[in-house]
């Protein structure tokens, strides 16, 4: 191994691995040798048990897939009427004098705070957790979406134009193209919230789901379990981030970093 | 005391002092005037309104003949107006009146007939060199193949064989100004405008690029028009050196530069390229804001 790959590989593999095990021994080390309870912190050995033995027994893959499915269908709810409205405000001016004002109101709202309200009116079944977090995955995309049709230099434009371009071509050679960057940082945004929306949905009223099971969990006072349901919604997490990110890197392949990064929500 | 007045000037051309007065203009573009023009500009004006409710006035009746293959040099300081020429020639900005015409046609927009290269490359990312160099021929829909095999020739023709599939961002300045020139040139336009495209090269880039562009130019036999702030690039390249001053906008003075051709950088310590220069510069004496 060269020098070089030496460094990458003590920087992106052992650096982390040891923080990790650093950090998991010492929570192991400090529940035992200082007797706290397991309900109020489960050491790390028993999450890992309570995660292999729900998988084993099969107790989270129905709640999983619940969950998904609201996460999913929430996201893709949420992202798509989140990138069409950003469409028509940043292309129609007209749209944008009707809707930008409450655009912009809206977004103050904590739409966490709405859930309670969007459960009564969808019931306890997944569609309110689907609106709860298509109503979260939505303004990432909306913001993000204008700010990106807006970020076209103007000297392209011109170079276009110059060329006999169309506002149509320009549309579809530069300012789609420049919008890009700002969508994909919309989208990573936006699937990290979702994973928010379903869960808090789960938590204000749901018969299934993860967010449901670690209410159950709690009451039962069943921390390792909690913990172990933590886990997974991680993975979740970091799962999509990593899936949206890797469809970044083959679109947007021209940005190193990805572009200016906007929150939405 | 004007340099002009010291310096001894080649006789038989159309030499005199600074012309000044919108006649005395019109009679410089006037005797210059050659049969075959491909470009006509007649009593163009633009005049900007400002957000304060004032009017700037970007250009004042400014006239110009330019012939088939000739090659026209801008001169003038920053604010006279000189890139807002160019942009109008480009149909990307408005007149407010006067009229181009280009092959006796009125000259309404942008046109297939020309090309333009702007002070910075321009070029778009996400697109290879030889895509780049399409753009134009996808704008304008023509047949894709046949214009390839031209652009492969073109980038060749400018030292960038082999660069075809790279990104713009894998070029050096010097690379990337001269894809913008070979985009500019795909299309087989008859008129060529250059908006100081080496303005942002460093000098020696910038001579090196100089004679690129008079064997390009040499070669592909267009009319350009160049806008710089450099008079001896302006002199340099030229058939004719047009001077334009500030507020108003508009031609002082236009110098035909009889330097027999191919030019060599080793022209530039010339007694007569001298002389050219000394004569361009002596219109900025008290303005003072021109490039060496």
């Amino acid at each position: 191994m060269s020098r070089t790959a030496l460094y990458r590989f003590t920087n992106t593999v052992l650096l982390p691995v040891a923080t990790f095990c650093v950090f998991v021994g010492g929570w192991e080390a400090i529940v035992r040798l200082a007797g706290i309870s397991k309900i109020v912190l489960p050491p790390p050995s028993d999450i890992a048990l309570a995660f292999w033995n729900g998988l084993l027994a099969g107790d989270f893959s129905w709640h999983l897939a619940v969950t998904m499915y609201e996460i999913l269908a929430g996201f893709v709810v949420g992202a798509l009427s989140g990138l069409l409205l950003g469409f028509l405000v940043a292309l129609v001016p007209l749209a944008e004098r009707i809707f930008y004002p409450y655009i912009v109101a809206f977004q103050t709202v904590p739409k966490v705070a709405i859930a309670p309200i969007i459960v009564i009116w969808f019931g306890y079944g997944v569609t309110s957790k689907i609106v709860i977090t298509a109503t979260i995955a939505f303004f990432p995309l909306l913001a993000n979406t204008i700010m990106g049709l807006r970020a076209t230099p103007h000297d392209q434009i011109e170079m276009l134009v110059s060329y006999t371009a169309s506002r149509w071509q320009v549309f579809r050679m530069v300012r789609l193209k420049q919008a890009l960057p700002y969508i994909f940082v919309g989208l990573d945004v936006a699937i990290v919230l979702s994973v928010i929306g379903a869960i808090v949905g789960e938590f204000v009223g749901a018969k299934a789901g993860l967010g449901y099971l670690i209410l159950q969990k709690n009451f039962n006072f069943d921390m390792a379990g909690t913990f172990a349901i933590l886990i997974i919604l991680s993975l979740i997490g970091v799962g999509l981030h990593a899936l949206i990110s890797a469809a970044q890197r083959r679109i947007v392949f021209w940005i190193d970093t990805g572009g200016e990064r906007v929150m939405g929500a | 005391m004007s340099l002009t007045r010291v310096l001894p000037l080649p006789t038989g051309l159309p030499w005199r002092t600074a012309a000044t007065t919108p006649a005395q203009t019109r009679a410089v573009a006037a005797e210059s005037r050659r049969d075959g023009s491909l470009v006509r500009i007649n009593g163009l004006e633009k005049i900007y309104a400002t957000k304060d409710g004032q009017t700037i006035h970007a250009l004042k009746d400014v006239n110009l003949d330019i012939g088939e293959t000739e090659f026209i040099s801008i001169v003038g300081p920053s604010g006279c107006g000189k890139t807002t020429l160019l942009k109008i020639l480009a149909g990307i900005l408005s007149r407010s009146t006067g009229e181009v015409t280009i092959h006796g046609q009125a000259l309404s927009g942008p046109s297939r007939e020309i090309g333009v290269v702007f002070q910075a490359p321009v070029l778009l990312p996400w697109r290879t060199v030889l895509q780049n160099v399409l753009v134009p021929v996808e704008v304008q829909k023509r047949d894709r193949t046949r214009f390839e095999a031209r652009a492969r020739d073109l980038l060749a023709m400018a030292g960038l064989a082999g660069f075809e599939n790279k990104y713009p961002n894998e070029l050096s300045g010097g690379m990337q100004q001269r894809v913008g020139i070979c985009r500019a040139l795909v299309h087989n336009p008859s008129f060529l405008l250059m908006d100081e495209p080496f303005g942002a090269l460093d000098a020696m880039t910038r001579e090196t690029m100089n004679e690129e562009l008079q064997r390009i130019w040499t070669e592909s036999r267009k009319t350009v028009l160049l806008v710089t702030h450099s008079i001896p690039e302006a002199v340099y390249l030229a058939d004719r050196v047009v001077v334009m001053t500030p507020r108003p906008g508009r031609i002082v003075d236009v110098i035909p530069v009889d330097l027999p051709r191919p030019r060599t950088l080793a022209m530039h310590n010339t007694p007569e390229f001298g002389r050219f220069v000394a004569r361009i510069r002596a219109h900025f004496n008290s303005a003072g804001t021109l490039d060496t």
